[in-house]
């Protein structure tokens, strides 16, 4: 494959072929065992942790040389951390990217899932900062897998009994814990609870690495993936009450974007592709206005 | 009123111990304890500091792992039953409360999810009703319904103590262990819970096995009572009898120790 490198330095996309070997057998593991955080010895990568460092690393062992790579960092194709770990791809591994959804057959996601529902053979990666759902309840390691062996979760709804003491709702909204297939609980990553139902009997194949705390869990295709609630305070999604200023999607997660400092401010997709993709279609939003001619 | 509620007996004792041993390297931590605990019947368990009380409780309720010995609580072998099976006995049909509240509470959940976590852990999933029952509680353990959504940390000593007997009792346990739960307050206070604690003993018929060094606390709550020494049993029968002759020269060492008012 090392037609690909661009100085013979690395091997295909970075990681030496053993280590690619190691992370793939956690994988393989976390798909065996969907929920279950599986331990992997994460390697220091070219970038600080909280950069994306576990995902960058699973990215790195799934990827073949026919891969088309999306990067997306809240949604966004064009943002720093997305634009970065796309081009170390390109240069490491020399695979073709796209920010089209639809055509990406594997997409890192830092905090969110494509507006564009996923299909079959597609994989997506997720970056996590903390896998540990009962982390901020219960700090000793050692306590949080017994309590994950042991299947005890009280917990876990003891946070959102606080939550809807004090706010009068559950007040969580990202990272919002799921049951998988009726064992695990695990920790979606930061992504909106929004975004919570597309985990849930997914076609795609989801991974998420965690390279500073060193775990790798995976979900299946059409794997359940319950949100935790009360049977009086059911699981609710949220989103900000607008429609998106340039498409005017109804039903896609938004951005709000201040515009000026005397209170000016709109909402657009987080999902840039989705968001440009509706607008090629003639689709417009309330403040969408097309670049006049001659600008760059 | 008398003093000692009638004890109910039955054939069965609840917990039945055999020879339990706990050592600590070459130490000994407690040795060759037996007893049996009838249901509704309180067992108070005295001794100097040392003595291996509160390592004979932490065995009892599966805290630590004892060396030797067998427990029967309800016709099963404690020791012999996998640790899921175990963890959850001691979330439903058993409570442990400790002696510093700070212990045995999550000081960063409000008092209500304190009281609620138990219900949750064994599957409640509805708010409002595991609300309800914790604001029950609390009212049963004298605290006001309004200090429902505050955080232990806001209470007074003797509420935390309290609250943490109401956290254990909510899931309607049969045994329940106590590591001196009057200690470290003052006597007024103390006075109030003991009689807290009589009421909900007598009114739910618990067991207990209660662990202390202050007489007036078995005097008070004991059916009977076992004197420890050095990690063996030196003296046990019915607690006034214990109290008022005692035979072993510890427990008249013990109970001349008492300072009269």
């Amino acid at each position: 494959m090392t037609e690909h490198l661009e100085a013979g330095a690395y091997n295909f996309a970075y990681l030496d072929e053993q280590t690619k070997r190691m992370i793939r057998r956690a994988i393989l593991k976390g798909i065996a065992v969907p929920g279950y955080q599986v331990p992997f010895a994460s390697r220091e990568m070219p970038m600080p942790y909280g950069w994306g460092t576990g995902g960058v690393q699973v990215t790195a062992a799934c990827l073949v040389p026919e891969d088309r790579l999306k990067v997306i960092d809240q949604g966004a194709d064009d943002t720093t951390n997305a634009v970065s770990i796309r081009r170390f791809f390109q240069r490491t591994a020399g695979v073709a990217v796209t920010e089209a959804t639809p055509e990406a057959t594997v997409i890192q996601t830092r905090h969110r899932i494509p507006e564009t529902p996923l299909k079959q053979g597609q994989i997506l990666v997720y970056q996590v900062p903390i896998p540990e759902p009962l982390r901020f309840l219960e700090p000793r390691e050692t306590e949080t897998r017994k309590m994950h062996e042991l299947e005890e979760y009280g917990l876990m709804h003891v946070k959102l009994y606080e939550d809807i003491a004090r706010h009068g709702q559950i007040a969580t909204s990202y990272a919002y814990p799921v049951r998988v297939e009726g064992r695990y609980v695990m920790d979606p990553s930061p992504i909106p609870k929004f975004d919570n139902p597309k985990l849930s009997g997914n076609p795609a194949i989801q991974l998420f690495g965690a390279g500073r705390e060193q775990r790798i869990y995976a979900l299946p295709p059409w794997t359940k993936a319950e949100s935790l609630d009360f049977d009086d305070h059911p699981f609710e999604t949220s989103k900000a009450p607008h429609d998106c200023d340039l498409c005017g999607a109804k039903d896609s997660y938004l951005d709000e974007v201040i515009t000026d400092d005397a209170g000016g401010r709109m909402f657009v997709c987080s999902d840039t592709d989705f968001c440009a993709g509706r607008r090629a279609r003639g689709m417009k939003g309330r403040l969408w206005a097309p670049k006049p001619e001659g600008v760059a | 009123m008398t003093l000692m509620e009638p004890v109910t007996t039955t054939d069965q004792p609840l917990l039945k111990v055999e020879s339990l041993t706990k050592r600590y390297g070459p130490r000994i931590g407690c040795a060759d304890v037996s007893l049996d605990l009838y249901p509704g019947e309180v067992l108070g368990i005295v001794g100097e500091s040392g003595s291996g009380k509160s390592t004979l409780l932490s065995c009892l309720a599966g805290h630590q792992r004892a060396d030797l010995g067998r427990i029967s609580y309800d016709g099963r072998d404690v020791l012999a039953m996998t640790e899921t099976d175990r963890r959850r006995l001691s979330r439903t049909d058993w409570a442990y409360v400790h002696q510093n509240p700070r212990d045995g509470l999550r000081m960063g959940v409000s008092a209500g999810g304190n009281v609620g976590e138990r219900l949750m852990a064994v599957g409640a999933r509805h708010y409002g009703q595991i609300r309800g029952k914790a604001v029950d509680w609390l009212g049963r353990v004298e605290i006001a319904a309004d200090r429902v959504d505050d955080r232990p940390s806001a209470f007074s000593g003797g509420m935390q103590q309290r609250l943490q007997i109401a956290r254990n009792l909510v899931t309607g346990p049969r045994l329940v262990f106590m590591d001196e739960p009057t200690g470290g307050l003052d006597v007024s206070v103390q006075a109030r819970l003991l009689d807290l604690l009589r009421g909900l003993v007598r009114d739910l018929g618990l067991s207990v096995i209660i662990v202390t060094h202050d007489l007036a606390v078995v005097r008070l709550l004991a059916h009977r009572l076992m004197v420890m020494k050095s990690g063996r049993v030196v003296e046990q029968g019915l607690t006034d009898q214990v109290l008022d002759d005692p035979q072993h020269a510890y427990t008249q060492l013990l109970v001349s120790s008492v300072l009269q008012v």
